[in-house]
């Protein structure tokens, strides 16, 4: 039957197949339009792991519960360079997430005009939010030509952790239970070798592999500057810089400090009571807690001149967008405006409330030992403003290379300034990429 | 010679070129361009996912490419000057070539001893083999955490047994000249199982009739080694030689994991510099530049591998 009229089978032919698929992508695309007439979206790009990635997702529950009209998802992305390498690379797109946080030493070097939309200052202000809420130091970090284009949440500064039992063994408690104000090089050699007596092994944990917090903070002290006024040309105050690393080599050779120690070793060094002191960051409360250790914490012992720490603040930034909308630009304001409210379980991880009106509050007061050390968010200095500094960046690595030589007693102090300031030289001599 | 000029095969027609009864317009066009359509999948995904990237990487090269979105002007050979110049690109490249030095004797060698042990072993051959194997299933992180622990100066195991045998301690993973060392013997640990077991594959292919007319010739266990169980094992080892190289110069992830390239990018390789330039310096441009000076010299060590291992074939006829 040649000539009878053959129907359309109704079977996979190609052009069926291909319009078909066409037509899936067409259905998929729908609901993607349609969310953005129904609950505003509010997507949130994070680097919290651990404890306060835990204590995060926990607040978190409490928005999402009582913010029913915002569609919240929060992501958890991998700390330090990962998680800068993707938010970069998401905004430089333009489809990054509504919001994302960011350390505020790191918001020059991460191209703010660029890669960042400006948060609105009026939304933000009926949202309750305004500069007076926050240290002036802090908020000014935020804005670049006029515009705010970071919220800080927290400041998180190097302070000290002591172990309660063993400094009161070593008589360095006060009759409040707290550890006795060191002030001077004497008197914190004094109070290590104490320690040191009463653990058999060693007064303090540090960060051997990586010292940058410890030295900026000796450095700090001295009130040494680090560029000049141009703020682009390297100033390093020589003696100054000498002075701090000296200490740092004099610990390690008097046994106070351990020779070599990486991260993970300093925490369990603490732990299981080999050092009684610890100089770290604020961010292992919960670990300590954890571990069902008595310790305390206070700020960082004026060891020189002024009193001054190394530090950092996680900010709330919105991520360049091509599209933004309205919408879900008021939502994103609102989250932020949220979180900054509820940031005293924040502070149970240890961080100091950015948002004055809760550093202040009793809640916040009555935290032990959290609440210990909130002095020194007032003495709080920040990474150097370029391009290569801040958390992760190149210029924390190029100290630790540099400066664990002198714990290890691979280099003498002399050396390892050579090595550091050759290295800045170089990363200032690089066309910034940003 | 009958069998062989008889047309066997719809093939053997066509190649006999007289009288061929199809002309190439003749041809259906299945057959002609029908192998391309079975490869196209795979050339699309070549094409977009290995030769666009690899082009537009030489292309980035030339320009001031940021990973922030900002700059990209055309700045000619600067970037490659800047490599030249560059001495964290030397000293990286070194490491690199100090680690595939270091790891691939090792890693060979002791493959083959451990596969020699575990094809002669007649009771226990099971749990030799599922020993030499295990770590190679475990992946980067666990096996550096564990020996991130075992090097730790003060509670680690090594140490431990090193003081207790009144040694001093050594800081394996904080000394210079020490944490290559320290990598190398955690890479060998981890990965060895995997060549073992190529080794071992190969041994037990070697036919047993060898070695009893070997016996029976008065040929004593060492000679049976070296004259019989070595040569016939010579492609293997070829083989082994070929993929542990390449593996060994794309080292990354262990030292990245165990020292993040220090103490004082004393073990940084290559590729984690190229990392840190691009991603975390966000100079795509630069990092470019620096992968195709790494990439010729993969392509240089190769060229020098195969030119060797194609002359141990001839020796063997």
């Amino acid at each position: 039957m040649p000539d009878h009229p053959v129907s359309p089978r109704p079977g996979p032919t190609r052009r069926r197949v291909l319009a078909g698929a066409l037509g899936l992508a067409g259905a998929l695309a729908v609901p993607g339009c349609g969310a953005a007439s129904g609950p505003a979206r509010v997507r949130e790009w994070n680097l919290f792991g651990g404890g306060d990635g835990a204590r995060l997702l926990q607040i978190h529950q409490e928005f999402v519960a009582e913010r029913k009209d915002i569609a919240f998802e929060a992501h958890t992305l991998a700390w330090g360079p990962p998680f800068y390498t993707k938010l970069a690379m998401s905004a430089a797109g333009g489809r990054a997430p509504e919001v994302a946080t960011l350390h505020l030493s790191r918001l020059r070097g991460f191209s703010p005009t660029t890669l960042l939309d400006p948060i609105p200052l009026d939304r933000l202000s009926a949202a309750g939010i305004s500069a007076s809420d926050f240290l002036p130091q802090t908020w000014e970090r935020c804005l670049i030509e006029d515009k705010l284009y970071a919220v800080p949440l927290d400041q998180h500064p190097f302070v000290l952790y002591y172990n309660t039992d063993i400094c009161r063994r070593a008589g360095l408690l006060g009759p409040d239970g707290r550890i006795k104000t060191i002030k001077g090089v004497d008197a914190l050699i004094e109070t290590m070798k104490a320690v040191k007596e009463t653990t058999g092994k060693f007064a303090a944990s540090v960060e051997t592999t990586n010292p940058w917090r410890l030295w900026w903070t000796l450095y700090g002290q001295l009130e040494g500057r680090f560029f000049d006024e141009s703020g682009t040309r390297l100033a390093l105050d020589d003696a100054k810089a000498l002075e701090a690393l000296q200490l740092m080599a004099k610990l390690a050779a008097d046994g106070l400090v351990p020779r070599s120690s990486p991260y993970a070793a300093l925490v369990a060094m603490f732990t299981n009571g080999d050092a009684g002191l610890s100089f770290n960051g604020e961010w292992e409360v919960t670990t300590y807690e954890t571990a069902k250790m008595k310790f305390g914490m206070a700020p960082f012992p004026q060891v020189y001149d002024v009193p001054a720490c190394a530090g950092d603040a996680h900010t709330f930034v919105m991520p360049h967008q091509n599209g933004r909308s309205a919408a879900s630009t008021q939502a994103t304001v609102e989250y932020i405006a949220w979180m900054l409210k509820h940031s005293v379980e924040w502070a149970e991880g240890g961080h100091i409330p950015a948002y004055q009106p809760v550093a202040t509050s009793a809640e916040y007061l009555a935290l032990r030992p959290q609440a210990d050390y909130r002095d020194a968010a007032n003495h709080v200095l920040l990474d150097p403003d370029a391009w290569f500094s801040g958390s992760g960046a190149q210029l924390q690595n190029e100290a630790g290379a540099a400066f664990s030589g002198v714990f290890s007693g691979q280099s003498s102090p002399r050396q390892a300034l050579d090595q550091f300031k050759a290295a800045v030289q170089k990363l200032l001599d690089t066309p910034s990429p940003v | 010679m009958a069998v062989q000029t008889s047309p066997r095969t719809p093939t053997g027609t066509r190649r006999t070129s007289t009288g061929s009864p199809r002309t190439p317009t003749g041809q259906p066009w299945t057959e002609k361009w029908g192998g391309l359509l079975f490869v196209a999948p795979f050339l699309v995904l070549f094409g977009f996912f290995l030769l666009w990237p690899t082009l537009s990487g030489l292309w980035n090269s030339f320009f001031n490419k940021s990973l922030a979105g900002v700059g990209g002007e055309f700045l000619g050979l600067a970037n490659w000057r800047e490599v030249f110049h560059d001495p964290a690109v030397w000293s990286s490249l070194k490491n690199t070539l100090v680690f595939t030095a270091m790891s691939t004797p090792p890693l060979v060698l002791t493959a083959l001893v451990m596969a020699l042990l575990a094809n002669r072993t007649g009771v226990f051959g099971w749990f030799l083999r599922f020993a030499y194997f295990a770590p190679f299933v475990l992946p980067a992180t666990v096996v550096t955490l564990i020996w991130v622990w075992i090097y730790q100066p003060g509670f680690g195991l090594v140490n431990g047994l090193l003081t207790s045998a009144g040694f001093a301690e050594i800081d394996w993973l904080n000394t210079e000249n020490r944490a290559m060392l320290a990598v190398v013997i955690t890479t060998v640990w981890w990965t060895v199982g995997f060549n073992f077991l190529l080794y071992l594959a190969a041994l037990q292919g070697i036919p047993e009739h060898l070695y009893e007319a070997a016996a029976i010739d008065g040929a004593g266990d060492r000679q049976q080694l070296f004259r019989i169980t070595l040569p016939l094992l010579s492609r293997t080892t070829g083989l082994i030689v070929v993929l542990q190289l390449v593996a060994s110069l794309k080292i990354f992830d262990q030292i990245y994991l165990m020292t993040v390239g220090g103490p004082n990018f004393s073990t940084r390789p290559i590729i984690q510099y190229i990392y840190e330039s691009g991603f975390t310096s966000y100079r795509i441009g630069y990092a470019s530049a620096i992968s195709y000076l790494f990439f010729v010299v993969i392509v240089i060590v190769s060229i020098a591998q195969f030119k060797l291992f194609s002359g141990r074939k001839e020796d063997l006829r």
